[in-house]
């Protein structure tokens, strides 16, 4: 469904991305794993563009994104991103958070949007709150807010960049357990996460990416029971206590 | 003192109030209103991404000239060499380039003040679009990145997420720059335009009551500043009780 070759991206003199090749399948849920300053969220953020890499292609559904006749506007519809500051627009109401990308980008009609805007949030727990602000919500009720958001535009994939890194730990959980709930749908997931037992839990394949590169790969029980890099060992050790 | 100043507004309050308060309120309503309108279209220009020699850089290329000319964008550069002469220069000068200047290459007949208030509206223009950009700036970059990546184009992101959250940093500062610009409006007294420093000539040149005058002019720019000021704030806490 995405598939990255030879990804290169630099911030001035800093390179961060030296050379990714990855493929993400239909159905899968990748988990992006390591250090702080290795290059996790520049190469998701690459995936749907709000990143322009140096060199190197991306594939979704078959197209090149990086191309610049590409139009990317139609493309990151079917990518749906949540970020690690939620993003919710503190203008509008939750439910206006939710219908305003259906309505003015795939122009459903206002009713429709809002009917299937009130299902979503009622699946994660949100209904009651819909003609609230978005400013008035909590921390975790705003991530919610933002995975909803994402879903009403009916995405392929759904990539999460550090969904639970700004929110009091007591608000994690109630995060988690909505994006587990997604997974379980059988939605492609890339999950760029500090939550080593989450990512164990959900993830098909666990990436470890380390200083621009991509340093070992496997099922979460190679990555996090049997490490065979000595950088993803020292990593892994440093998280895990 | 006293009994001059009663004496002067009873023979001359239509010229203060009629002419001078009325005149500089009209001036500084189209200096403010043209100044909102283009300053509006120098922000976008300024803050624009045209890049027309982008081909240019076949091998992305990071240094050097090619890169230099592959990321030049003539119309943020026109905008911001705009908004560096206006600010740059008093506005008693901008006031004579228009009025004794302009004319000599723009065949337009008008009178001088069509061009106080062109010079006026020009002038605000490039002071008003800084606080557009300053503004749409202080917009947390998130919500344009949230935006875009729900699949919404440049415009949508700007129409429907940022500027309506900037809109409550630019109006109030909007509100100020109206006020500094009412009394700017004494400058065009230079030109005879009929605005309050007008009427303090004109009745100074009749009365020779100088202090007085002054005095009079001066408690009329104050109740207007002081009113807009009142109505600034207001508005300001109206929009943060929301």
């Amino acid at each position: 469904m995405i598939k990255t070759v030879d990804l290169y991206k630099s911030f001035g003199d800093l390179q961060v991305l030296k050379g990714i090749n990855e493929h993400v399948a239909p159905g899968e849920v990748v988990s992006i794993i390591g250090p702080s300053g290795g290059g996790k969220s520049t190469f998701l953020r690459c995936l749907n563009m709000l990143e322009t890499p140096d060199s190197g292609s991306i594939f979704f559904e078959g197209v090149d994104i990086t191309s610049e006749k590409v139009d990317i506007d139609l493309h990151r519809q079917k990518m749906g991103m949540v970020f690690q500051h939620f993003n919710v627009f503190p203008h509008l109401s939750v439910l206006e958070n939710v219908t305003l990308a259906p309505t003015i980008v795939k122009k459903i009609g206002k009713n429709e949007a809002a009917e299937q805007a009130m299902e979503l949030l009622n699946r994660v727990g949100l209904a009651e709150k819909a003609n609230e602000r978005a400013t008035s919500l909590s921390g975790g009720q705003k991530q919610r807010l933002a995975i909803v958001r994402a879903l009403a535009m009916e995405p392929d994939v759904m990539l999460f960049d550090e969904p639970t890194s700004a929110l009091d730990p007591e608000m994690v959980g109630e995060v988690l357990e909505v994006i587990k709930g997604l997974v379980k749908t059988g939605m492609t997931s890339v999950i760029v996460t500090h939550e080593m037992g989450f990512a164990k839990e959900v993830s098909d394949r666990v990436v470890f990416i380390d200083g621009g590169i991509v340093a070992e790969e496997g099922t979460p029980d190679d990555i996090f029971n049997h490490p065979q890099n000595p950088r993803t060992k020292d990593f892994l050790s440093k998280v895990l206590y | 003192m006293f009994e001059n100043i009663i004496m002067l507004l009873e023979k001359y309050w239509q010229v203060f109030l009629l002419e001078g308060l009325r005149y500089t309120i009209i001036l500084s309503a189209i200096a403010v209103f043209f100044g909102v309108l283009l300053g509006a279209f120098i922000a976008l220009g300024r803050m624009s991404s045209i890049k027309p020699f982008k081909f240019i850089n076949v091998n992305k290329k990071k240094k050097g000239f090619i890169h230099w000319l592959a990321n030049f964008n003539p119309v943020s550069w026109i905008c911001s060499v705009y908004i560096e002469v206006i600010r740059g220069t008093p506005l008693l000068l901008q006031l004579y380039l228009f009025v004794f200047g302009l004319p000599k290459i723009i065949p337009i007949k008008a009178d001088y003040f069509f061009w106080v208030s062109l010079a006026l509206a020009c002038n605000s223009a490039a002071y008003v679009s800084e606080l557009f950009r300053s503004g749409i700036q202080a917009v947390d970059y998130g919500q344009t990145e949230a935006a875009r990546s729900l699949g919404m184009n440049k415009a949508q992101t700007m129409l429907r997420v940022v500027m309506p959250q900037a809109i409550k940093n630019i109006l109030p500062a909007v509100g100020n720059e109206f006020i500094a610009i009412v009394k700017e409006t004494s400058m065009a007294s230079t030109f005879f335009v009929g605005e309050l420093m007008t009427s303090y000539l004109k009745v100074n040149g009749v009365e020779y009551l100088a202090l007085e005058i002054l005095i009079i002019v001066g408690v009329i720019y104050l109740a207007l500043t002081f009113t807009l000021s009142k109505l600034v704030l207001a508005y300001e806490r109206r929009l943060n009780s929301k």
